[in-house]
């Protein structure tokens, strides 16, 4: 059996490990999930964002956790709490740092994975079902990122979360009792602080982990894809591996550890050297407490909302009787949900960039061209030019997805490879 | 026989490479022993977040205590608190204090043995620095919670009065020690303290 | 594919982190602004800093959020000694730096509560401070007799006053000058005297900072002797894949 020498020899079990599996499927689990996955070999870099947006999500439950145990959710005492934890408390200021810093790294590898997703066509069947927890998961991390940058009572704090509630009063009808049902008084208040504080230490956390969970179910179910965008496990040999997978333990789990090494690397010289990040991370205006009645003399929210904040703004026409607020709201919901359409939008026949035409590369780019001029623009005051700028981005942005019907037909495709190159 | 497959012809690097072998066990082994290392550093500063703060050494400051106005026979009123625990200031009157050197036996640990339940100046009979005033942690040794002080009872079995704890019936005498047959495992904890001048202490 | 996907993280990163260079503050004012080196390694100038601010500043903003404490400790004075020299409120060293006025009296008097400094460093910049504390200047036309270039019409009077001496604005120029022999300090030891202040105010804008720097050092050099082994490691398993 030399062939197999490296797909695992049976796991020995001793006695303890067969008592337990006589009770839990431990080695079961085990080889199910690791040491008999098979994932493609010719996986490249941009699939260990996954793997680190799992790693970044440990960091911050722990993180937050310990956070929790000095921090005083109270319009009276939360700014203080913060600044108790970075002075008074013993290494309070790392486990914060690491905190406000994983937020950001959070985001970061997730638009990277979601970017591979696009990229290699990730998405298409079997894997919808993957794409759409996936989609839900990036949700549930936008409203937990909103309602924990609220948390600290800066005065960009109060006021980022003031007009992000505000949006809910574009709501046609209900809105305005809708807003006051949010914030549970007539302004932003602690009773919004508390309220935001248990579903972010708590309730989102939860739904986040069961999320996570089933994502990671139904990838194993369907098996990874590849860049190559084919099915592995259409070849397979006479004991049924796939002749194009490595074992995910210890092939994978090896080079996922020497990758999180250097994510480390990164995140280390940011959270010890530059944790504000030059406002970016934490924006000047938070240093001062929540304060309703002066609103910072320029207000933006962090980098990672500020693509679809840009398309919020850029709504500002009336249409259909509807007021410019209620579209921008539209507009910037639509722009969040719309990627959980791809798997039926696109047509192509092949699924990896690799084999796809030039108007799928060219879509693909122009994509990422207006999200990151998007976010750009979502920082700076909304001035006539930076309006316009802004509509023309977010049409871009839109055309990608709503025009994937078409170019994906119509394009030249290379055909695509019977084994993994 | 499958050709081409990823992992099942590897010819060089292979673990049946005797070579091979060793140098990957040693790697193996390398990066966990850096590895272990790395995780019990990340895991000190979650360690320490738990020890107390700025504001808890700030709160648990010495505190000064003036016993100018304590009469003999009296403990100390209102109780005043040292690291959020209450200290027992008493004022012991001539026939207590001899009465503290005589009546032993029925004592559990008369000679304060337990060096930490009292700092080194007060392992004598009466357990303070100076004679007439004991001062001690007033916490029961038990279980922690505050003895009652009670002179008037004669409940100890010295003869003197001293400090009775409600909740589980421990008894100690003038100088805090711990009498025989309690629950109480050791004599009541003297805290750090000394005299800034005849009528004022400091505590820690 | 793999380029375009490596240009397209690096074209994020520009445009994150460099390309958009920008102020928070919309209101920036165009006075021309002294370049400003905070050094935490400096502790003499830390520790005059400290006096001045305890001596001129402190009967009205507080540092609410910083302890006396743990600032001398950092700041290499010992405890007896700070009590003696930086402590005026009667408080204990152990306590927050909280200032002794009612911020109703300090409203009905400045207009506005003075505000709290601790985290003015951070808020603003180091070299905010440092310029706002030299450019106070005569004005009769403000309540106060005085006005400042870089916090126009700002409702604070000139405390330093008699450390620096009169200084007047010069239409003309544009530019600030002291009567000479005015005030106590020299327009040189003014300098050094705001330059300690105004490092100080660094300081408790985030007194961990060079532990903070001081342990990433440390936790760099370990990732790099761990991501050593790990990429051996890594390099090792990859043979068997072909």
């Amino acid at each position: 059996m030399a062939e197999n020498q490296l797909n695992q020899k049976p796991v020995e079990s001793s006695g303890l490990m067969s008592w337990i599996d006589a009770r839990f499927p431990a080695t079961e689990t085990f080889e199910y999930h690791m040491s008999k996955y098979y994932a493609p070999k010719n996986v490249n870099w941009l699939y260990l964002f996954g793997w680190l947006a799992t790693f970044v999500l440990v960091n911050q439950l722990i993180t937050g956790i310990w956070l929790t145990m000095n921090y005083v959710p109270s319009g009276d005492a939360a700014f203080a709490s913060v600044e108790y934890i970075m002075r008074d408390v013993e290494f309070g200021w790392l486990i914060r740092y690491l905190h406000s810093t994983g937020a950001s790294a959070f985001f970061l590898v997730v638009f990277l994975h979601m970017f591979r997703a696009l990229a290699y066509g990730s998405y298409r069947g079997p894997r919808e079902l993957v794409w759409l927890i996936g989609m839900a998961i990036f949700a549930v991390l936008m409203i937990e990122g909103f309602f924990g940058y609220l948390l600290p009572w800066g005065n960009m704090s109060y006021w980022g979360a003031q007009v992000i509630v505000s949006l809910v009063g574009a709501v046609p009808v209900v809105g305005p009792d809708l807003m006051e049902w949010v914030r549970g008084d007539f302004l932003m208040s602690d009773v919004a602080l508390n309220r935001f504080f248990a579903l972010h230490v708590v309730a989102l956390p939860i739904v986040l982990l069961g999320l996570v969970f089933v994502h990671f179910v139904s990838l194993h179910h369907v098996g990874s894809n590849n860049p190559d965008g084919i099915e592995i496990k259409k070849n397979k040999d006479e004991n049924g591996v796939p002749l194009d997978g490595i074992p995910f333990f210890p092939y994978i789990v090896v080079h996922d550890v020497d990758a999180t090494v250097r994510f480390l690397f990164v995140f280390c010289l940011v959270v010890f050297f530059a944790p504000e990040m030059g406002g970016y991370f934490i924006e000047k205006p938070n240093f001062e407490v929540a304060n309703p009645l002066k609103t910072p003399d320029h207000i933006a929210p962090v980098w990672y909302f500020t693509p679809y904040y840009a398309m919020l703004r850029a709504a500002t026409f009336p249409l259909f009787g509807m007021d410019a607020k209620f579209w921008g709201l539209v507009t910037m919901g639509a722009a969040v949900i719309i990627p959980a359409a791809l798997p039926w939008l696109d047509r192509s026949p092949v699924k990896s960039m690799r084999y796809k035409g030039w108007p799928s590369r060219i879509a693909l780019g122009a994509l990422c061209v207006s999200f990151i001029v998007l976010g750009w623009l979502g920082l700076q005051p909304a001035t006539k030019t930076y309006t316009m700028l802004a509509q023309l981005f977010t049409l871009l942005y839109f055309a990608y997805f709503v025009l994937m019907p078409w170019y994906t037909r119509v394009e030249q495709t290379k055909p695509e490879p019977e084994r993994v190159t | 026989m499958s050709t081409g497959d990823a992992v099942h012809d590897a010819p060089t690097g292979d673990s049946s490479n005797s070579d091979g072998t060793s140098r990957r066990y040693f790697l193996i082994q390398a990066t966990s022993v850096v590895g272990a290392a790395g995780a019990v550093g990340a895991a000190w500063p979650f360690v320490s977040y738990w020890s107390p703060s700025e504001k808890a050494k700030a709160l648990g400051a010495p505190v000064k205590i003036d016993v100018s106005k304590l009469a003999p026979g009296e403990m100390l009123s209102p109780i005043v608190a040292w690291r959020g625990k209450p200290v027992f200031v008493v004022r012991r009157d001539a026939e207590t204090l001899a009465s503290l050197e005589t009546n032993t036996e029925m004592l559990a640990d008369p000679d304060s043995a337990v060096a930490e339940q009292q700092p080194d100046f007060a392992v004598n009979a009466w357990r303070s620095e100076r004679k007439e005033y004991g001062i001690f942690l007033g916490i029961c040794t038990h279980l922690g919670c505050s003895p009652k002080y009670l002179v008037t009872d004669n409940f100890v079995e010295t003869g003197q009065g001293g400090f009775f704890c409600p909740c589980h019936g421990s008894r100690f005498d003038m100088a805090g020690r711990v009498v025989k047959g309690v629950p109480a495992p050791s004599n009541m904890e003297v805290p750090p303290y000394r005299f800034e001048s005849d009528t004022v202490v400091v505590i820690g | 594919m793999k380029r375009l996907a490596r240009l397209f993280v690096s074209l994020a990163m520009i445009g994150l982190f460099v390309g958009a260079p920008f102020s928070w503050s919309a209101a920036k004012n165009d006075w021309p602004m002294e370049a400003f080196e905070p050094d935490l390694t400096n502790l003499p100038s830390l520790q005059n800093g400290f006096k001045l601010y305890a001596n001129y500043c402190l009967g009205c903003h507080g540092l609410q959020y910083q302890r006396y404490g743990r600032t001398a400790d950092d700041l290499g004075i010992p405890r007896e000694l700070a009590l003696e020299t930086v402590v005026f409120t009667g408080q204990k060293i152990g306590e927050l730096m909280t200032t002794s006025m009612d911020p109703e009296q300090a409203k009905a008097w400045f207009g506005a509560t003075p505000p709290d400094l601790t985290l003015e460093a951070r808020l603003r910049s180091p070299e905010w401070i440092y310029n706002y504390l030299k450019t106070f200047y005569v004005d009769d036309s403000r309540p106060l007799g005085v006005n400042n270039g870089v916090y126009p019409n700002v409702g604070m009077p000139n405390v330093l006053l008699g450390l620096q001496g009169v200084q007047r604005y010069d239409q003309a120029s544009g530019k600030l000058f002291v009567e000479e022999g005015s005030g106590s300090l020299t327009p040189e030891e003014f300098d050094v005297a705001i330059y300690d202040l105004s490092n100080f105010l660094y300081y408790v804008g985030e007194p961990s900072r060079l532990e903070r720097q001081r342990l990433g050092i440390y936790v760099l050099l370990f990732l790099v002797i761990l991501g050593t082994f790990t990429f051996l490691l890594n390099r090792e398993f990859e043979k068997d894949v072909h």
